[in-house]
Formats: structure tokens, C-alpha cells, sequence
């Protein structure tokens, strides 16, 4: 059980990891989003009957943490290593303690817990109940059943698993600061990634032009509107409805969007992401047949 | 007698929900089996981290018979009548019995049940006690299938009288099966009966009972502090959550770098508190934080603990690092510079921003200041500088250190070390427990925080509700209450109706601990004109221990008397009579010595209640018992003359105007 030595090395070991229980190895959505929850491999999958397996690495921009590079492990782009399972296995801690061991920590030196940690995304409409997974005190993972997913509930009921992976690798590589992670034998996590630190923290802080931003929210959400109407595209539907959200996203690091304005451009993404949870449901892979909505509602 | 055991597993129960869980869980049993007509000898409830187990003792093996006797119609009742009640009883005509009453002869049946077997009884409850079970929080977790429970449920022990008990729940059948420690145990355990079941657990490494866990976790950190002569700062909440967290407490001790000692002890502690649930150790000399934390983990690590304390220690430093560099950043600005900031913090959408409370509350300490003699200016100072450290980057990160960073941070502006203080004290008291401000400026800058709060949402239509107090406004008023009171400062309140019958509430509620009668509030506040609550207070106890005595429990029967009288006299008449006497048409010695008794005892409470001299005033309606008994005994109140009635009838009113100068006394019960 040798320790993943470089952040490349962790990737590839979750990758066999969960490769080798049966998951499709999926690759990163080609669109900017907050987690990689908002990948409609975990959306839009997460519904319906049908089962469902996948496991990606998923880039995931949150603006507000930009930090220019400065901060040891605040970032504004970083990367989530994502399981869906479709039931939820019932071992599925089991299966996740695994992955724990592959990269290299071992339960039996060190002091892992489950520990409450409800998830919950106001933007998805989606909710689960889970916890953040500690090792020596460090948050490792986030472990989720999911419950609800754009405010459909979900059976049955999916278990994902959230890893952050430059987090993770500060740990298993013993390193303070993020930019001295190595991501391969060859080149520091900051050769890679601290110029785009610096110039995007200045992008979403200062030069994003929030016009246009304003336009390209207002834009997305009336194409998504459109593609849900007549003959109904919830694919390139949803895409819109994640541009929307990552402009919301940019709009608030700009510092644009007061307090009570911030409700209801959350509330507006959530509406498109249930519409096209809803129209998902409809399309062949949704094939949704509501079994205990009477009976569990609310 | 044979006993229970039951044992529900399931993956982690969140730590908050582990005590409520094992009390519901008792008392829904508890309650399911004396519906079923059950007696036993004992019964106690158990949670750890991944389990909830029950063991009951002395249960008998079977349900007891029942034989119950059934009145049914009268003989002469209609068919129907009889039908229905033959459903009922399940029997037929033949088996009824019928039975001489005086009202006639009535059908009786004989039901009898035969007990049945206790497992069979168990197997039928449980479930239903599974799925009523109230968890704050619950998940579906099997396809196709509503049953929710806090997490996935992997398994049910369920043994009676050390058999199996069958049933199941969410499709988990029960068995007689459990598992150990998560890590430091491997494979099933089998049990049977409860000692088997706690012993083998210890020897899988779970302590099953929470109290015990405490125990462990308070004692090895008490060592482990001595070792470094050091002792823990008890934090009884952080303790009972750690209990909740592992099913195998282990303590091991860590170092906080030195670079961080400088950052102020609220802040570490906070910060190892809220993000590690480490608990921090002082120097027991000095009282002075020490440079230890103690955490609990849930493993006994084959390096001795070496990992996970490293581990530890290098999370804890990134954790301190970030509030440090808060520390550090927030210094760079004074406090007066922060204020102007709070233009962009929305206090409430109804009330404007944090600026606008500030400037509302700022007026108002010195408006307080002035009347309580506390220096206004250093007063309004504290109030102007109270919401500043809400902008700083440690109390984003920590709102509970709010006020507490505001202190620090004046001190370093060099602000008077009063204003200082007032602008940590300004929130308390906390709760009931928390102690109220001492100092004068701070007394003003929390009771103008508080007021402010209370008029503002009130004015603002938000009131608190039965169910609902979102805005804490409860709690403001009894800090009001408080700080007036044990501070003994005279300040009239000023307030609205609305506002004033609120606070009458909270002061009944504040003072019932004292053993003050809650009408005896209301018939002093339902005057309208007592907004100074030390001196309401004042005449409350004195109005009580007069009605204690022989010559108050006579004086207030004797008003109640009139009361009546008037009532139904001045409904008669159709108008209320004041009292206005005329002394000519007093004819009777009784009705003179009342008319000349009242005459002086009101001049007299006049007096007395302006000097607040309220012994004096009780004093005074003492004097009248006598005069009133006499004029009850003596005088008859409807006269034949219809002057002399209404003339009556004012001396009653002047009684009674003469007590509702101390109290409403219509409000005092008994």
C-alpha cells in the first residue's frame, strides 16, 4: 500500500480503484461549473430507475475563492475526483474505505470518521444526507444519499462520493502549501496552475465585465426556456442552465448581486435545473415512473 | 423472568441525534408494551456512533389474560341494537348473559383474550416502534421502498429470553448478529442475552454506553493534561459530541505551534472547538491557555497514535494559519473605520441596514446613559463601535466571537478600556446562564442594543409568535429584565402597548422562579402608568406579602364584595358610578367610619406610593379591613332611597378607586 506520490498518480489510482468496481470511467464535462454534482452524469443520471455507475474527475470553478495565488490551499478552479452509484450499494462505505487504502492511507494508523455533514445545493435543488468524511481531523471526502435532485425525489436512491483531490493530496504527500504538490515527478502544482490563479482571481474580481455577464445569465435561461418547449432537448437544455449558473457565479465574485437580488438569481437557476430534471424524466434514459410520490411527498 | 434484547445497526447516527434516539426509542417500547398490558422489572437504553440498542429486563413470557365484562343494550332495544353489539363482541345471542338493573334488564357478554406469547407480541411491536420513530433528520435508502431511518440500517439483533425474535424492518431481517469497531474488530459477534452482548462488544472495542464514553474521554484528558501539568477547560457540550463520534475514545495530546500563541485564546479555542472538536488546556497556575490541544479519536493506531497526532497538527495549523491571518488582516483597520462599512450589511429587509441600528442605538445609549448616570459619551462611543467587528474577517469566519473580537480589536485602537468592554458586554446577557454587564456604559450599550431591537421588529409587524421568535426577541427582553433588575437600575422603559404586555409576560416568566404570583404582575402592570421595573417589582412584593396576611386576604374579599355589587348595580342603571360622595346623605356610623377611613387612606397611598414607601401603602389599606367588614355587616347597600343607594354605591366605587391606586386588584385571583 505505497502512498500516491504525485497528484497524477492519485488520480489514476482512484481511476483503477473504481474502474475495477464496475464503474464507467467517465471524462470532465466540457462546460465551467461549481462541482461536479452540476456533470449530468450525477444530475440528470441520479433520476429515474435506471443504474447507474460513473466515476470522473470533474475541474470545478468556484470565482469567489480566487485568492491570486496567495492562499496555501484557497483556490478558484481545482479539481473533484466523483463516484455516482446507482443504487447505492449496500457496502458502499466499504467500497469508498477501499479507495482510502489504495491511495494509501491506512485505516489501521490512522483515525477516519464519518461524521454529519447534510449536503445540500439550493441551485440544483438537491439534497442528501450524509457525512464529511475525516482522517486525522481533515475533511477527505464528501459521502452523500442523495434524496432529492432538482426538487424530483430520487428511487432509488444514489450514493456519491466526493473527493477533493488537491486536499487530499496536501495530505498524502505532506505538503502546506498547494503550489509545492507534485504533480508528476517533473513539475509542481504550481508550474501548472499559479499563473492561472493569479490571471483569473484578477478575471472574476475585476475585469469580468458584468454586462455581458448579466446578458449571457439572461440569455441561457431564456435558450434553456426554449429548448424545453415544444419538442423538448433537455441535454443542450441543461448545458444552458450550467452556463447560467457559472455566470450567476462570476456575477457574485464581482460583488454585483445584493443580498436579497442573490435569492432569487439562485432561485432562477433552480427553476431551470427542475425543468430540465423534469423534461429528462420524460426522454428514454429518464423513463421515470413515480412509485411512492403519493405516499412520500414532502 | 426472561429479558430483551434489542439492537438496531446501522452506518454512522449523527452525533446530536444519538441521546434523543435511545430516549425515543425507550419510551415508544415502553409505551407499546403497557398498551399491551405489560409489566417489567427494568429497562434501559443505549447509542453509540453505529448502533442503538435496548435491553429490557424481567419480562413476563406471556401476555397476561384478559377477562372483560361488556354492557350491552336492554333486552327490549331494537335488533339493531343487539346486532351491532354481537359484532362487537364476536359472540352470539346464546353466550350473552343478561343482567337486572333498575332501569330493566340489560344483555351482558363475558370477553375473554388469552395472553399471547411474548415473541409474538415483540415481532409485531417492533417494527411499528421502528417506523415511528421521530429522528430529526431521516433518508430513504432501499429502491422502491418510503421507509426512512437516520441512515442505511444494516442489521437487527432481537433476542427474547436469548431466542430469536423474527421480524423485519425495511427488508433487514432480524438475527442475532452484530458487528464490533469499525477498524479495531473484524467479522460477526453472536449474542443472545444483554451481558453476552455488552461484554463481547468491550472485547470488539465498543463502549455502549455514552455516559461511560464521557468518562473515558474526560478522564484521559485530565490525565493526559496532568502529564504536561496542564489541566482541560471543561467544555461539556464539545464533551457529549466527541462521545457521539467514536464507539472506542482514545485521547491523544498535540502541540499548537508557537507562532500561534499570540493570536488571542478565544480565537484558538473557537477554532480547535468548532473545526476539530479538540479540546484546549490551560496552565492551572496562571489560567493562561497552554500550547496542547487534546483530541479524541476513534482508534487505537499501531504507531502508538504518531500519524494521527501529526496528522492532527498539520490540519489544526492550516486551520490556525487562516485565523491568524484574519487576526493580523483585521488590525490593519480601526473600528471607527469599519463603521462606515456596515452601510452594506443588511441588518433586516424591513429595518434597514447594521449603519442605521448603529446610529438608532448610539442615540439611544446616550439617552440611557444620561438617565442611569453613566458617562454618555464613553456610552454612545461603545454603541457607535458595538456592530463594527461584524466586518472583520474573524467573526466572518466565527460569528460566535462577535463583541468578543470588538473588545480586542478597541483595545488595540486604544479606545477607553470601559468603551472596551461595552463592546464585548453589549450582547449579554447570552442566555440565562450567561452573567449581565456590571459596568454603567456597558449596562446603556446592551440595554439600548436590546431595546432597540425589541422596538424596531415590533414596529416592524414582527412579533414573535407561539411557535416561532426568529429574531431572539424573547431573550432581549428578558436581558431587559435582567439587567434592570439584578442591576437594580431605576430606568422607565417608555413603551408601546403591545410592547409593554410583552414584557409583562417575560417578567412573569423572569420572576415566576422567584416564587412571584403572575396575576399579582398583571395587576400591577394593567395600571399602565409603571414602566420602571425595579420599582414594579417593589410593589409586586410588597402587594404580595400584604395579601399573605390575615388583614389583606379579608381587605381583597371585601373589594371583591363591592366589586360584585357594583357590577350588577351599575348594569341595572346603565352607568358606572365614580366616587364621588356626598357626605350629607351618610346616615349610618359604619358608612361614616368607611367614607372618613377611605378619605384618609387614599391621601395617605398618594403619599406613600409617591415616596415608593410601599410598605406604608399596604399599610394604609390595611386600615381599611375594618371600616369595609363593619360597612358589609351593617349597611344595607340598596336602600330604599334612591339617593341614599346611589350615594352607597359611590362609596364603593371610591373603595375601590382608592385600591386600584396600588393594583388592579379585579386581576388578583383567589
Amino acid at each position: 500500500m505505497a502512498k500516491a506520490r504525485t497528484f497524477q498518480d492519485l488520480i489514476l489510482t482512484l481511476q483503477n480503484y473504481w474502474a475495477a468496481q464496475g464503474c464507467l470511467i467517465l471524462q470532465p464535462y466540457d462546460d465551467q461549473m461549481g462541482a461536479g454534482t452540476f456533470h449530468p452524469a450525477t444530475t440528470l443520471r441520479a433520476l429515474g430507475p435506471r443504474p447507474w455507475n460513473a466515476a470522473f474527475v470533474q475541474p470545478s470553478r468556484r470565482p469567489s475563492d480566487g485568492r491570486y495565488g496567495e492562499n496555501p490551499n484557497r483556490l478558484q478552479h481545482y479539481y473533484q475526483y466523483q463516484v455516482i452509484l446507482k443504487p447505492a450499494p449496500e457496502n458502499v462505505q466499504e467500497l469508498y474505505l477501499g479507495s482510502i487504502r489504495a491511495i494509501g492511507l491506512d485505516p489501521d494508523l490512522h483515525d477516519i470518521r464519518f461524521v454529519e455533514d447534510d449536503w445540500e445545493s439550493p441551485t440544483l435543488g438537491a439534497a442528501g444526507l450524509g457525512w464529511e468524511v475525516w482522517c486525522d481531523g481533515m475533511e477527505i471526502t464528501q459521502f452523500t444519499y442523495f434524496q432529492q435532485v432538482g426538487g424530483i425525489e430520487c428511487d432509488p436512491v444514489c450514493a456519491e462520493i466526493t473527493y477533493g483531490l488537491e486536499r487530499l493530496a496536501m495530505y498524502v504527500q505532506d505538503v502546506e502549501f498547494v503550489y509545492d504538490l507534485k504533480f508528476n515527478d517533473q513539475f509542481r502544482y504550481g508550474e501548472v496552475f499559479h499563473q492561472n490563479e493569479q490571471e483569473f482571481s484578477a478575471y472574476n474580481f475585476e475585469r469580468a465585465d458584468t454586462e455581458i455577464l448579466f446578458r449571457h445569465f439572461q440569455d441561457a435561461e431564456k435558450q434553456c426556456r426554449e429548448l424545453l418547449t415544444g419538442k423538448k432537448l433537455p441535454l443542450p437544455a441543461y448545458d444552458q442552465c450550467i452556463k447560467a449558473s457559472h455566470a450567476f457565479n462570476l456575477l457574485d465574485a464581482r460583488g454585483v448581486i445584493s443580498v436579497t437580488e442573490r435569492a432569487a438569481y439562485i432561485g432562477r437557476v433552480r427553476a431551470l435545473a427542475q425543468a430540465c430534471c423534469e423534461a429528462w424524466l420524460q426522454t428514454p434514459m429518464g423513463e421515470y415512473k413515480p412509485r411512492f410520490a403519493d405516499k412520500d411527498a414532502g | 423472568m426472561p429479558d430483551l434484547l434489542l439492537e438496531l445497526f446501522s452506518e454512522e447516527i449523527p452525533a446530536r441525534m444519538q441521546a434523543g434516539a435511545a430516549r425515543d426509542l425507550e419510551r415508544l417500547m415502553v409505551g407499546a408494551l403497557t398498551d399491551r398490558g405489560y409489566l417489567f422489572e427494568g429497562i434501559k437504553a443505549f447509542a453509540s456512533p453505529r448502533r442503538l440498542t435496548l435491553a429490557i429486563a424481567g419480562l413476563p413470557a406471556k401476555q397476561n389474560d384478559v377477562r372483560e365484562e361488556l354492557k350491552g343494550p336492554k333486552t327490549d332495544a331494537p335488533q339493531a341494537a343487539l346486532d351491532g353489539f354481537l359484532k362487537k363482541t364476536g359472540l352470539t345471542r346464546d353466550q350473552l348473559k343478561i343482567e337486572k338493573t333498575p332501569k330493566g334488564d340489560v344483555y351482558m357478554a363475558v370477553v375473554e383474550r388469552k395472553g399471547r406469547e411474548t415473541p409474538h407480541v415483540l415481532a409485531e411491536i417492533i417494527p411499528e416502534v421502528m417506523a415511528k420513530l421521530p429522528w430529526p433528520k431521516s433518508m430513504r435508502w432501499k429502491p422502491g421502498l418510503a421507509v426512512r431511518w437516520v441512515r442505511p440500517l444494516h442489521s437487527i439483533l432481537a433476542t427474547f429470553d436469548g431466542e430469536l425474535v423474527p421480524f423485519s424492518f425495511a427488508g433487514v431481517s432480524s438475527g442475532l448478529h452484530t458487528r464490533g469497531h469499525r477498524f479495531l474488530s473484524e467479522g460477526k459477534i453472536e449474542a443472545k442475552r444483554f451481558d453476552d452482548y455488552a461484554q463481547k462488544l468491550k472485547a470488539a472495542h465498543v463502549v455502549l454506553e455514552a455516559e461511560e464514553r464521557a468518562a473515558i474521554i474526560f478522564d484521559g484528558v485530565k490525565q493526559a493534561a496532568f502529564v504536561h501539568g496542564l489541566e482541560m477547560i471543561p467544555d461539556e457540550g464539545l464533551l457529549a459530541e466527541v462521545s457521539g463520534l467514536a464507539e472506542w475514545p482514545v485521547v491523544y495530546i498535540g502541540t499548537i505551534q508557537n507562532e500561534f500563541m499570540d493570536v488571542p485564546a478565544e480565537i484558538l479555542q473557537t477554532s480547535m472547538r468548532t473545526h476539530q472538536k479538540y479540546f484546549s488546556l490551560r496552565d492551572p497556575k496562571t489560567g493562561k491557555m497552554a500550547n496542547r490541544f487534546a483530541l479524541v479519536a476513534n482508534m487505537i493506531a499501531k504507531d502508538g497514535g504518531k500519524e494521527i497526532v501529526a496528522g492532527n497538527e498539520r490540519v489544526l495549523r492550516a486551520r490556525l494559519s487562516d485565523a491568524k491571518f484574519f487576526w493580523d488582516e483585521d488590525r490593519k483597520h480601526s473600528l471607527e473605520s469599519r463603521v462606515e462599512k456596515l452601510k452594506g450589511i443588511v441588518f433586516h429587509a424591513k429595518l434597514g441596514t447594521q449603519f442605521e441600528r448603529v446610529q438608532r442605538i448610539e442615540k439611544l445609549a446616550g439617552e440611557i446613559a444620561g438617565k442611569i448616570g453613566a458617562d454618555v459619551e464613553k456610552a454612545k462611543r461603545a454603541a457607535r463601535l458595538a456592530k463594527a467587528d461584524l466586518t472583520t474577517g474573524v467573526v466572518g469566519e466565527f460569528p460566535e466571537l462577535q463583541g468578543v473580537m470588538g473588545r480586542y480589536y478597541a483595545l488595540h485602537d486604544k479606545e477607553d478600556a470601559s468603551v472596551a468592554d461595552a463592546v464585548r458586554d453589549h450582547y449579554k446577557p447570552v442566555g440565562p446562564s450567561d452573567a449581565v454587564p456590571a459596568n454603567k456604559v456597558s449596562i446603556a450599550a446592551a440595554l439600548a442594543d436590546k431595546l432597540d431591537a425589541l422596538t424596531s421588529f415590533f414596529a416592524a409587524g414582527e412579533k414573535p409568535t407561539g411557535s416561532g421568535d426568529p429574531f431572539a426577541l424573547r431573550r432581549a427582553a428578558l436581558g431587559v429584565i435582567r439587567i434592570l433588575l439584578e442591576n437594580k437600575v431605576r430606568y422607565a422603559l417608555k413603551l408601546e402597548s403591545d410592547l409593554l404586555t410583552f414584557f409583562a409576560d417575560r417578567l412573569k416568566v423572569a420572576l415566576k422562579e422567584k416564587g412571584i404570583r403572575h396575576d399579582l404582575i398583571d395587576a400591577v402592570f394593567s395600571l399602565g402608568n409603571e414602566d420602571d421595573l425595579v420599582r414594579l417589582v417593589a410593589r409586586v412584593e410588597a402587594l404580595q406579602a400584604f395579601l399573605k396576611s390575615e388583614d389583606g386576604t379579608n381587605l381583597l374579599a371585601g373589594y371583591k364584595r363591592a366589586v360584585n355589587i357594583l357590577k350588577l348595580e351599575e348594569k341595572k342603571d346603565g352607568k358606572t358610578f365614580i366616587s364621588e360622595v356626598s357626605e350629607k346623605l351618610l346616615s349610618e356610623a359604619a358608612e361614616k367610619s368607611l367614607f372618613a377611613a377611605l378619605s384618609k387612606a387614599r391621601a395617605a397611598i398618594t403619599v406613600a406610593l409617591g415616596k415608593e414607601d410601599f410598605a406604608a401603602a399596604m399599610q394604609q389599606m390595611a386600615s381599611l379591613r375594618v371600616p369595609v367588614d363593619s360597612f358589609f355587616e351593617g349597611v344595607k347597600v340598596n336602600a330604599d332611597d334612591k339617593q341614599v343607594r346611589e350615594n352607597r354605591l359611590s362609596l364603593l366605587a371610591s373603595l375601590r378607586a382608592t385600591l386600584h391606586q396600588v393594583a388592579d386588584f379585579s386581576k388578583i385571583e383567589g
